[in-house]
């Protein structure tokens, strides 16, 4: 079943971030929907909106992103879209 | 519509930043099907239906909290009152049934199993009899068996006989784990008018209206409500009604949606959101800090009550709107020991026994977690749980007695029970007896419904 989710990357602004998260998300041959990004008090926060096939696999996702959360100090967070939707509108 | 950025963030913060979570899922289990002549087969039968209704609940949970992103930090059993099980059994074998579902609860690695319970609030049959009997033993000898016990309702009146029992069962139940810090009764709960879909521990139990098994669901987010009101430090108190309103109204559709789908993937009906405002001792994760960003410069200073009780409506409010189920305890929970603000409140005497009664009359249950002196007598426990069941009749609400005489502890001591259930400074009970309303037995009568000043 084809689901959306969010990936949200938080950390201190410096340069490659998008090119590294974005290198994994095509590595692993995801479709990427929507992009923004913004410096928010000196934070870089950039979302993203994928398209998954198998939310089951969103925990080996987010285990590919170690290395680069590591590498830049980033916070890397992947959540289905669905519970956005629930929140923020009736 | 897509979803902002801004949302987006809002959500995220909301997780990682204020503590918001879904503080349980909670199954429920019908046990009726387990009674038999054989209490062997009882035991054996209770076993093998929880552990196998219940199996995939702790994987479930963790797969469905990774991947919305939001932490499930529960998974709880709640079993149809235990009682109805005992008609024919005797104390020790009682106490056999605790431990068997101490031992499903750990073979499933959940931390607590509720419904060691007995409905005892018009009368008591000697199923409940032989569970009251075996409580200070079972709840001694168990690690994750929660206990309720029902001893009024609005439409029954106050049974003061188990009102009278209920005193001498917490009373013996601190002493059986007194090198524990009396720890055993925090496992039990007292209630007037109780829920029956409540899936909060200890006073989670399956009740008598519901079917075979189902998924309900606690969240919870104090943190999150408290962080809300701090953007908005002038507003009125209409405005503050309308924050809380909007941040519960968030809290319960996040619950909502991962409830249904850890009920979908365990194929066990969706029961009920349970929204409930319930503290840990994290920071900022207290409801009487709450109360304090309301106005209070202390919580149980005058006008905590007029702040509990827009608070508490509030909390409704939003979750009533956000979800279709909405049930349990839904409100503001006021333990002490799990509240960094009120023990706060406490020790620099703001708060007391007495103001804490008077919360409970707004707020979502009764008195929680409160560490009383040791020396407290069986009689008085008794009359605090009269006092606060009469709260709740007479106010149609279900109200709650989870005290823990903490014996060879005196008032201004403090006691630390560790882990979720915090620690708290031990309170005074009046040097007055109250022995003679408890002796006097018999039953409180149901009180008018009309006639209401």
């Amino acid at each position: 079943m084809q689901k959306r989710a969010v990936v949200s990357v938080v950390g201190k602004d410096q340069v490659g971030i998008i090119a590294k998260v974005t290198t994994v998300i095509s590595d692993n041959n995801i479709n990427i929907l929507d992009i923004s990004q913004t410096i928010l008090e000196g934070f870089f926060t950039m979302i993203m909106l994928i398209e998954i096939n198998d939310p089951s696999n969103l925990e080996t996702l987010q285990e590919k992103f170690k290395p680069v959360e590591q590498a830049l100090g980033l916070k890397i967070n992947i959540q289905l879209e669905d519970v956005f939707q629930a929140m923020h509108r009736v | 519509m897509p979803i902002a950025f801004t949302e987006i963030q809002e959500t995220i913060r909301m997780v990682e930043m204020e503590h918001l979570d879904i503080r349980t899922v909670t199954m429920g289990i019908s046990l009726r099907d387990c009674a038999d002549h054989d209490f062997e087969k009882v035991k054996q039968k209770v076993y093998e239906k929880i552990t196998s209704y219940a199996k995939d609940l702790q994987t479930t949970a963790n797969q469905v909290a990774k991947e919305y992103g939001v932490p499930i930090i529960n998974k709880r059993i709640a079993i149809s009152p235990a009682a109805e099980l005992l008609g024919n059994a005797t104390k020790e074998q009682a106490i056999e049934l605790a431990e068997t579902l101490d031992k499903a609860a750990q073979t499933l690695d959940v931390d607590f199993i509720g419904g060691f319970s007995a409905l005892v609030h018009k009368g008591i049959s000697k199923g409940d009899q032989i569970l009251l009997d075996a409580l200070p033993e079972a709840l001694s000898k168990t690690e994750r068996v929660c206990s309720s016990i029902s001893v009024a309702t609005t439409r029954t009146g106050i049974n003061m006989d188990a009102v009278g029992q209920m005193g001498q069962i917490i009373h013996d139940t601190a002493k059986f784990t007194q090198d524990n810090n009396s720890i055993g009764c925090a496992k039990l709960v007292v209630f007037c008018n109780p829920v029956e879909d409540n899936p909060f521990m200890a006073g989670a139990f399956h009740g008598a209206g519901e079917g075979e098994a189902v998924l309900s669901v606690g969240v919870s987010g104090p943190g999150v409500v408290l962080h809300a009101l701090k953007r908005y430090p002038d507003a009125d108190l209409g405005e503050v009604s309308d924050v809380i309103k909007k941040t519960a109204f968030k809290i319960t559709r996040a619950g909502e949606i991962i409830g249904r789908v850890v009920a979908e993937r365990l194929n066990v009906p969706f029961g009920i959101m349970d929204l409930s405002l319930a503290p840990t001792n994290a920071m900022n994760d207290s409801v009487a800090e709450i109360l304090e960003e309301i106005g209070l410069e202390r919580v149980g200073t005058h006008g905590t009550i007029a702040a509990l009780a827009l608070m508490n409506d509030a909390v409704k409010k939003g979750g009533a709107m956000a979800s279709s189920y909405v049930g349990g305890l839904s409100g503001a929970f006021i333990p002490v020991s799990e509240d960094n603000g009120m023990i706060r409140g406490i020790e620099e005497g703001a708060l007391n026994l007495s103001k804490l009664e008077a919360m409970t009359c707004v707020c979502s249950v009764g008195l929680d977690m409160i560490a009383l002196e040791g020396n407290a007598s069986p009689e008085t426990l008794s009359a605090i749980i009269a006092d606060e069941a009469a709260i709740g009749m007479i106010n149609k609400k279900t109200t709650a007695v989870r005290v823990i005489p903490v014996i060879g502890k005196k008032e201004g001591e403090t006691v630390e029970f560790g882990g979720l259930l915090g620690r708290a400074p031990i309170i005074g009970v009046s040097e007055f007896s109250s022995e003679k309303l408890i002796q006097r037995g018999g039953r409180i009568p149901a009180p008018l419904q009309s006639l209401i000043n």
